[in-house]
This record gives C-alpha cells, structure tokens and sequence, in this order.
C-alpha cells in the first residue's frame, strides 16, 4: 500500500470531556475534517484498548454529517459497539441511516443495513425491516448479499418481525438468484434459520438441489460460497439411489480445491451421499478419490492439519478402503506439532495391518526415543496396542518392548510394563518368558496404573514366580498408602497367591493381613466389599474360590476396529466441524444444538439403517412456520402433529418420539443384524478380522488427553464393567 | 461412571435408567438417548447458541492481551477474549496438548500462531472448524499483504482500516470476501471523499471474483515457475524410509484484458484418455489442487486446465507424487567419540543427479552434543561453520555438481564425561538445497495457450527448479 498507517501514537488512554471538547472544536475550522478524524480515531483507539468510549455518544453521531466515508465508518462502528446500549439514543441516527440505505452508491447501502443489522434493538430492526425488503431486490448484487446475511441477523433478534414481513421467502426466491454469491449467502442464511429449534424447517428437494449444484459447478463462485451450499446439500434426503449417485458425480470434482474447507465440506457430502448408494463400482471410486485429497491436507500448517488428521480417523473407520494403504503418509515428521504427532500416531495404529506392522512398528520404536514425554509413553503403548491387534508382528513388538525396558528410564517401563498385561491376555501362554525381566524392574514403577498391572501380573502368575510372595509382602508394606487401583489389584493378587500357594504360610499370612486392612482399615467401599466377598469365599468354600478367581478370563482380542458404526454415521455428518474433532455431537457439548441424524428413505442403504440412531426429539416450542409451496422450503408434514405435544423446553426429560419418526422397528426382525455389521467395510479388512469381540482399544477416541480412554476392556458383556472388576465373575 | 457427564439437574432416578439402558442389548426405544463414546465433563453453555460460525474474531499478543477484536455475534461475551491465555496456561500445567481448537465452559476457541501473535475465534456452537482456521490464516495473509508485516506494532498504526476489513471479510460469523487484491480496491488507506466514490469492485460478486476487468499491460507476459519440493527420510543403514515430491506450478501473470488460458502437461492419465501416446515421460500426478480460477469441472471430464488467470502472483496448481525417488543429495556420516571426551565426524556428499546439472546453496546441517566446544573443520569445498544455537554445524556448498562427492572432517572436544548411550540418539541431518532447471519427476509444460478477445500476443515464460522439502533428512 502506498502510505502505511501510523496511527499508533493515538494508543493513549483520553478523557471523555476532553474528546467531547475536541469534536466541538472540529466542528469550526476543520480542513478537510482532519481533526474530526483524529478524534474519532483517538475514540476508536481508546474503545480497542476496551475504554468505555459510550458518554461520547450524542458527539460522535453528530460526525455522521461529514461527508467522509472514513468517517462515516468509524461511526458506524461505534454505533455497532454502544448502540445497544444507548436505546433511548438511537433514534437520533435513524434518518441517517434511512438515508444511507437509499444512497446512490451500493457500497453505503450495503453498509448502512449491515450496520443497522448489528444493532438488534427494536427502533433500529423496524427501520431495517422497512428497507431490507428493497435491499433484497436490489439491482447490485453486492447489496444482495449483504441483505441475504442481515435476514438471518433479524431473525435472530425477532423470528416473529422476520417472518411477519415474508423475509424468509424472499430468502427462498435469492437461491435462484443470477449471481452465485448472492445464492450462497441465501443459502447460508436458510440454513442459520432452519438449525433454529424454532426456525423455519429447510429442506431441500430435488429440483432445488441440482439447482444449487448448478450454482456450485458451473461458475468457479467464491470459495466460501461453495462451503455454504455444499453444506446445504445434507439436507436433501435422496429417495432412489439413482438420485444420490448423481449428486456425487456432479461434486467430486470439488476434491480438487484448493481450499482445506471445501475439500472436507465435499468429503462430508460424499460420505452421507454414500449412504444412499447402491452402485459399488461408484462407492468404490468415491473412496479412491477421497484418499488423495485427505493426504494433501498434510502439507497444509500444522492447525488445518491437525483438523484433517482427526476427521481422517473417523473417516477411516467408517471407509476402511480410504487411505487403507498410506500408512506412511502418517509417520510423524520431525518437527511436527505434538499435536499433530498424536494424532498421527492414532491413524497409524488404525492403519496397521499385517503387511506394514513391521514399518509401523519401526517408526513407533523411533518415536519411543524422543523427548517428549507425553509422545513417548503413546508410542510405547502404541507398540503393545500393535501386538495385541497384529498377530504376526506381536513377536517383534514384544522384543521392542522388552528393549525399551532395558532404558531403564521410569515412565517408558511403566507404560510398557501397562501394555505388556494385555498382551498376556492375548495371548495366554506365548510370553510369560518375560515376566522376570518385568521383576527386576518392579522398583521403578511408581504410577498406580503402571504397578497395579505389575500387581497384575505377580497376582496372576504367582505359580510362575518363585519369589512372588516376597514381591507381593514388599508391595504391601505400603498398601494403605496406595491409590484405589492399586489397593484393589493387591487384593486380588495376594487371594490369587493364596490360592496357588495355599500351604504356604508366607502366602497365608499375607493374605489374611491385606483381607484385615481391606475390610477394617479402608474407608473405600469397593475395597471393603471385594474384601468381605474373597473373606468369605475362602471361608465357606476355598476350592470353589479358587475356581470362581482363576477362572479363564475372557481374552482381549484385537479388532472391530471402529467406533460403532451408527455413531460413525452420525458424526461424519459433521465432518470438518468442531464435533469432528472432538468426536463427540454437537447435542453432548452445547445445550440446544441440534443433533443430525440420517434420515431414512426407500434409498438408504439397509447396512446403515439397521443401526441407524434417531434423534433425540426435539420438540418445537412454537408452531412451526411451514412455507408452502414448491419452492425449497418444503412444507413440513409432521409439524401439525408435533405440534400436539406442547413441551416446556427448560426441564422435564424430552418426550418420547411420535410414532411417525422414522424408528427403525422394521429392523428389530433385522436377526442377522450383529453379525451382518458393516458389509462394505468389513470386505476391506482382512478376513481374520471377523473372528471375534471388541478391541479393547476401539474407543480411544478421547483426543488422547485421557489414558483412561484406552483402558483395555474383556470382550462381551464384560466389555461395561470396570477394568479392575475383570476377576471377578459375578 | 458415565452418569457424571450429565446436567446436574437430571434426576438420579433417571440416570439410574440410562446406566441400565447401556447394560442391555441394543433396544430401539432405549437408543434414543444413547450416548456416544467419549462424552465428558464438558460444562453445557446455557443460553441457545444460534452462531454456526464465528462469533469474535481477535488478535492477541503472546502475554493473551487482545490487540483489536471484532465481535459478530452477541451469543459470546468479548471478555471470553482474556480467558484465552490463562485457559491455554491451565491446559498446560495440567499436562495436557494445546490443540488448535478446545472448548471451555461451552465456549469453542479456535487459534492459530504468527509469529509472535495468536488469532483467535470464538463460538458457541458446532462451528465448521476448519473453516474458521483457514479464515484465520486467509485473514494474516490479507493483513500481511495489505501492511508487508502483521506484528503488533502494525496492528496499531492501522487499526481504523483493519476494523474495516474485518467487516468486510467476515459478516455475522460468515467468511465474506478474503482475497486481498479484490478488497484493496475499495477498501484503502486514503481517504475518500463521499463524491469521489469508491463502489464495490464488479468481482466481489462476479462469477470471476479473482479478476477486475481493465487490466493493462504494455508488454504481456507470463512466467511459469514449476517448483517441486522433496521430503526424503534416509535411515541409519542408507535406506529410504519415505520419499515424497510436493510440487507447485506458481504463476507471475501480466496479461491485459481477460484472458483466457490453457496449460498442457505431461499428465499421464490424460495420454491415457485421449489415447494419445507421449513422446517422452508422462507422469501420474496425485492430489491435484488448483487455485479456484481453474474450471475444475473442465479438469473432471478431459483433464483440460482452463482459466482466467488473477493479475499478479499466484499458485495455480500443486500436486504430489508418491513415486520413490532415489536421495538427489546423498549424506552420510560417521562418528566417533574417543571416550566421551571428544567425537569426529567424517560427513561425505554425493550428488546423485544427472552430471548436467548443479545443486545450489546446498546445506548440510550435522548434530552434535549440546555442548561440544572447540570445533575444528577440514573440507574439500565449501565451508563449514559451527552453529552452537542449533547444535550442529554446517557445511555449506555454494554449487555441487551432478555425480561429484566431497568429504569434510569436524572434530569437537566435549567437557563433560558422557555414557555412550546418550550419544547414541542423536537428531538427523538435515539438508537444504536447490537445483535449478530440473524437476524430479519429470513434469513438464508442454505448451500454455493464452487467449483474449483483442487478440494480442503473450511471452510465456517457464523455469523449473527442485529444492529440498520441510523435510529432507538422513539418520
């Protein structure tokens, strides 16, 4: 720019009088309203430093005469920041602004109604009312854009002064607008509006969507336009899949984009259109397309990759087929983010099969002589996740370990010492070689996690450790100064001694001291239970006991390898939003969102009907406004109905849903359903896959904050109760 | 355990409902109110949230001071701004990663870092988050354009016209117009009188919002810079572990009127359509991303890339090939530590592309401890300087030719006694360089056609050059 700003010297605290004075001042000589502008930017500067600036305000409206448009900006800011305000006040700018709305320049029109539009108090909605109708017909389509935005804001302040001026339809007509920009701020408003949970239901049918493709395709429109109306597109339910495969075709092309948000905006729009498709060949190629651009993303800043690494997670467990050889794409580069560091690492994990474990795992072993800690100890658990999910690779990933063990450095033992439990799980009888190895560590171990594994494991395999009551008397020197966890798992390691070593009266003894402290000296009442529970077992029936503590556990296996599936559905419809990233929906993390959900139709795919997930019911407090008509609001069949139950919103638990609401009863006969899970993206996976129950690492979706996330869990029913409680076969 | 995620008011009878729910088989009517895996205490915000995009946009110094802000939505408090900081600070004292985006008593922060500053927006609701990170990189790149640097200093001195675009740009939480050469035509730092007016440029809205009409050149030109970037990871036995080319083709365009333009190259997959057999290499690019001037419908049916070129610089296209390739700039390097007391190394380069060519401004940057001292260097060409910021040293060769190999000794003393297993992990060698007329893949411009209604002639220019990636390492 030809002249830089220097305006910072206007950074100084001012008295109000003094720039009251100043403006009055201005208004004698003032060539060119040079000191108008000083003291308006003073003002402004005193308002950026968070001043209250708001007694000035009579003074500074008087400026609105200067025919300046620097100034007339800055007005209108203030007007934006003290207008609410000042309501007694504000009728003062109204013909102002009147007069601004009808200038002959599209730029002070536009302005003049968006800032009017910011200022949601009744005296300046009317006077906004009046003119945003002229405004919306507007011959500039600069005019029209704003205009389209300003319904929504108007909306937002007054639904009922919206819709009572037939705003909402002229909205409507907008998406059929010449200009493509204008039809995506249409868009985008229609959309604000109907996520109200008393808003006005948009829908979109078939006619109207391929129109809003046609607006998406055949003019390259601005970039965030193309987000809005692709966003929309989820909104139409597709009723033959000749429809849904259409509609994929036509974008595909939007992969390309250059912008990160389109490209996941597309992906959203592929993965719910997928949903409703019947042809193979087409979902196949979708997914083949999808990868690419996903991987493109890594060489975007660390932040938008960040977000793609976390939608690329969900992504994969849905579509296993997408990425499902690109494993290498996700190693960790050098200076990477942590961030981005552990979120590769979750892919990696999810990616690992037995033809690349032997390439993962010697990237993880890499990983695991890093600084940071936090990454360490992931990449180390990482490598035990790998064994117990990989069989072939379980051999070297147990050797990994067993090195990482002989760095002696405290926090990579206890993590390895944490997964190596499972693998015993696993694999019963395969590695209990190591176990000796593990005692000599047995001192480093100072995490309640990390020892009551290692308590565990002495418990478990007591008749394999000659010394085990000698290491199970030292843990207990200090059991009332342990943790919950710890205390539990000695309890049920010293009955496990006791039971394997029943004649021996170290183990006797040891038992009956820990059963005294559980019972009598522990305030927890978990511990005091389990305590009299083994007491009176061993009294009444001590071969029983035993049977009842080492019976067979049921194994942790590897596989199912994705969050459920109709949960996965659910989330990918929010793909590249904030609930993509934290994997949770939108209705868990903010109070009155409205949930998604998909919606059934003759063309939704029978795999993802059967565990489909209805809404919760959200009931409109007011009738909703149905537009009739063809046009793209659809009238709303179900709302007169609906309507029937009238709810308070703020308590009471939410009604249960009409009968009317696409509850998949049909599939309850579904009796193949369990089995029958997933077709499409089981036939990705490698066959072994179907063997079995749950990985006891499947829900690590916990953003890897929280270990306790990928606590491992027994398959079956098992899978609910706590870990510690997996002896106990109640 | 996950009754604890709920409203406090709920009712215990109820959540007794929902534990039992969970135990049982799947259920319909129970699945209503089904929970999805990884719900938490996150505290729910209490009033109807009806922002899906950004509420309030700021920008923040190190320190969380916000230097100016502007608030689109009435939904989040602006003093949410100053809670930024210590939120992060309480994150990280608890041992936790700072992610780009976090949520806080149902508030939704989302930020990025330049330089010595953040950007933050807020929301309340499910906002598309990866829009509102690209907005905030699109709106440094606007502000850099517009002022050369974005620090806090220039935040200051232009804070009138950066409110001003920050009302442009974003309207109500929704992006607006973000291309920078667009905006600074009505949107400046003189003062305009109300007379003379300024009126939103036709492509704010235009079909083509990238180009105004009227454009004038005397002379009409265009260069094509066709760079590709490698990413390599070299393990200790001389392997490849990855290899990645990045590749963009950057334009620099002085044409008059509008024109329209066709680039042809050797793409592989349309050789294959079309039928036609290449003369020469053609080369499967993946992940084409084009600039949105691109027709990328036209690109869909006949791979044809057709546009309307922006005035001035811009990427058109970039693409990336996971091909292998072999290291262009070979490095390896021994050590050896004479007791802990002092390490010599011995670093050979080899430059392993075609004899023709000429590696410039190659780097080599070797580790060593954090406190080796008295370093002593001998090479074969170039020179070598001690870097003790970034415990290394560097070897830099002004050019190396294609197939030449060059040997340099260092040798460091090292003060404190050190078991040989920490010199073990040492950090890779990293090197930098750039190798002009060449392209690793072998793309290639086979022509660009360049056509406008008043029929002028334009000079296209093409150049191609390839350099090391953000990447490019050997153990």
């Amino acid at each position: 720019m030809s002249t830089p700003g220097q305006d910072a010297k206007f950074f100084q605290r001012g008295k109000i009088e003094e720039f009251r004075a100043d403006l009055h001042a201005a208004e004698a000589k003032d060539k060119k309203f040079v000191k108008r502008k000083t003291v308006l930017k003073k003002i402004v500067a005193n308002i950026t430093m968070g001043n209250d600036m708001s007694p000035l305000f009579t003074d500074v409206v008087q400026c609105l005469g200067t025919p300046l448009l620097e100034i007339k900006k800055m007005v209108y800011l203030f007007l934006i920041s003290y207008g609410r305000s000042k309501p007694d006040l504000i009728h003062l700018v109204i013909p102002n602004f009147l007069q601004d709305c009808n200038d002959r320049n599209p730029l002070i029109r536009a302005l003049a109604i968006r800032t009017m539009s910011y200022i949601a108090i009744p005296v300046v909605t009317d006077a906004l009312s009046e003119n945003l109708r002229h405004c919306l017909r507007d011959r500039d389509a600069y005019v029209r854009k704003t205009a389209a935005i300003c319904v929504a804001k108007l909306y937002n302040a007054d639904p009922r002064k919206a819709e009572k001026n037939g705003f909402v339809e002229m909205l409507r007509d907008l998406m059929l607008d010449s200009n493509a920009t204008v039809v995506a701020n249409a868009v985008a408003a229609l959309s604000e509006i109907g996520d109200r949970l008393d808003g006005v239901i948009f829908k979109l049918n078939l006619t109207t969507a391929n129109r809003l493709l046609a607006a998406l395709t055949e003019s390259s429109e601005n970039r965030w336009g193309q987000i809005y109306i692709l966003d929309s597109l989820l909104r139409f339910v597709p009723e033959r899949h000749a429809d849904a495969e259409a509609m994929a075709e036509r974008i595909i092309s939007q992969l390309q984009h250059a912008n990160s948000a389109v490209v996941l905006t597309t992906i959203k729009v592929l993965l719910y259109l997928m949903n409703y498709m019947e042809n193979r060949r087409l979902i196949d190629s979708c997914c083949k397309k999808m990868g690419p651009p996903l991987v493109a993303l890594l060489s975007s800043g660390p932040e938008v990759q960040y977000v793609a690494l976390r939608n690329i997670l969900l992504i994969i467990q849905r579509r296993p087929a997408v990425l499902k050889n690109d494993v290498k794409v996700f190693f960790c580069k050098y200076n990477d983010p942590i961030y981005v560091k552990l979120a590769k690492l979750e892919i990696m994990y999810r990616l690992a099969r037995a033809e690349n474990a032997p390439e993962v795992l010697a990237e993880l072993q890499e990983y695991a002589t890093e600084v940071d800690i936090d990454f360490v100890r992931k990449a180390v658990r990482s490598i035990g996740r790998l064994a117990i999910k990989v069989e072939v690779a379980a051999d070297q990933c147990i050797k990994a370990l067993l090195s990482l063990i002989e760095t002696n450095v405290t926090y990579v033992v206890q993590e390895a010492v944490i997964v190596i439990k499972d693998v015993f799980r696993r694999y019963p009888g395969k590695y209990e070689g190591i176990i000796p190895t593990l005692c000599e560590h047995i001192d480093s171990l100072d995490e309640p996690e990390s020892k009551a594994a290692m308590v565990w494991i002495i418990g478990q395999f007591a008749n394999r450790i000659d010394n085990a009551d000698e290491l199970l008397d030292v843990l207990l020197d200090t059991f009332l100064e342990e943790s919950v966890e710890v205390q539990l798992a000695l309890l049920t390691a010293s009955v496990k001694l006791f039971i394997y070593k029943s004649s021996a009266e170290r183990a006797k003894t040891l038992v009956h001291k820990v059963l005294k402290w559980a019972t009598e000296e522990v305030d927890n009442p978990d511990l005091r239970d389990r305590g009299f529970m083994y007491w009176r077992m061993l009294a009444i029936n001590p071969t029983v006991a035993g049977e009842i503590v080492l019976a067979d556990k049921p194994a942790i296996t590897t596989d199912s390898d994705r969050m459920d599936r109709g949960a996965l559905d659910q989330l990918l419809l929010h793909t590249g939003t904030l609930g993509s990233i934290y994997h949770k929906n939108p209705e868990t993390f903010i109070r009155n969102a409205t949930g998604k959900a998909l919606v059934d139709s003759p063309a939704l795919n029978p795999h993802s009907r059967a565990v489909l997930i209805p809404l919760a019911p959200v009931r409109l407090p007011q009738p909703a406004i149905s537009v009739p008509g063809p046009g793209p609001v659809e009238s709303h069949s179900a709302s007169a109905s609906d309507n029937l139950v009238s709810v308070d919103k703020e308590d009471g638990p939410p009604p249960p849903p009409p009968s009317s609401k696409p509850a998949p009863s049909a599939n309850a006969e579904n009796a193949g359903y369990a089995e029958a899970e997933d077709v499409d993206a089981d036939e990705d996976m490698p066959p072994n896959n179907k063997a079995g129950s749950n990985d006891p690492y499947s829900n690590l979706d916990g953003a890897f904050g929280n270990y306790l996330a990928d606590a491992p869990r027994p398959m079956g029913d098992a899978n609910r109760r706590r870990q510690y409680e997996d002896d106990l076969l109640i | 355990m996950r009754d604890s995620s709920k409203p406090e008011s709920t009712p215990l009878s109820q959540c007794r409902a929902d534990l039992i729910s969970d135990f049982k088989l799947p259920n319909r009517q129970q699945q209503r109110k089904r929970i999805t895996p990884n719900q938490d205490r996150l505290l729910l915000a209490s009033t109807p949230p009806i922002a899906p995009m950004a509420s309030l946009i700021a920008i923040l110094d190190l320190k969380g001071k916000p230097l100016i802000q502007r608030s689109y939505r009435d939904d989040v408090p602006p003093s949410y701004v100053e809670r930024f900081l210590p939120l992060i600070l309480e994150i990280e004292e608890e041992g936790q990663q700072v992610t780009p985006c976090f949520s806080s008593q149902g508030i939704n922060y989302m930020h990025i870092r330049h330089s010595n500053l953040y950007l933050l927006a807020l929301s309340k609701r499910n906002s598309n988050a990866s829009e509102i990170i690209i907005f905030l990189h699109r709106l440094v790149q606007v502000l850099v354009e517009y002022f050369k640097e974005l620090e806090e200093e220039s935040i200051r001195d232009n804070f009138v016209i950066i409110y001003e675009l920050m009302d442009e740009m974003m309207d109500f939480g929704y992006p607006q117009t973000t291309e920078s050469k667009i905006l600074q035509e009505y949107i400046t730092q003189e003062s305009h009188k109300l007379e003379i007016q300024v009126r939103p440029p036709m492509a704010v809205t235009n079909a083509v919002s990238w180009r105004t009409e009227g454009i004038r050149y005397r002379k009409n030109e265009v260069f094509l810079d066709v760079i590709e970037s490698v990413n390599m990871l070299v393990n200790a036995n001389g392997n490849v572990v990855r290899s990645e080319i990045l590749g963009a083709v950057k334009m620099k365009c002085y044409l008059s009127g509008m024109p329209e333009l066709r680039l042809g190259l050797n793409d592989k997959v349309m050789f294959e359509s079309t039928g036609r057999t290449a003369r020469g290499k053609a080369i499967e690019m993946e992940d084409v991303k084009f600039h949105q001037c691109v027709r990328l419908s036209r690109f869909e049916n006949d791979r044809t890339i057709s546009f309307i070129p922006p005035d001035g610089e811009f990427e058109l296209m970039s693409y990336r090939l996971s091909t292998p390739v072999k290291p262009l700039i070979w490095v390896e390097a021994a050590v050896e530590s004479h007791r802990g007391s002092r390490v010599e190394y011995m670093v050979k380069v080899k430059g392993q592309f075609k004899r023709r060519s000429t590696a410039n401004n190659v780097e080599i940057y070797v580790p060593v401890p954090d406190d080796a001292d008295s370093p002593k260097f001998r090479a074969s060409t170039g020179s070598v300087q001690y870097a003790p910021d970034k415990s290394a040293f560097v070897w830099k060769i002004k050019q190396l030719g294609g197939s030449r190999e060059f040997l340099m000794r260092a040798h460091f003393g090292l003060p404190s006694v050190k078991s040989e297993q920490d010199f073990e992990k040492r950090a890779p060698i990293t090197v930098k360089f750039e190798i002009p007329y060449f392209t690793v893949s072998g793309i290639q411009v086979r022509y660009l056609k360049i056509v406008e209604k008043s029929g002028y002639q334009a000079l296209p220019w093409v150049r191609y050059i390839t350099q090391n990636g953000d990447d490019y390492r050997a153990l």
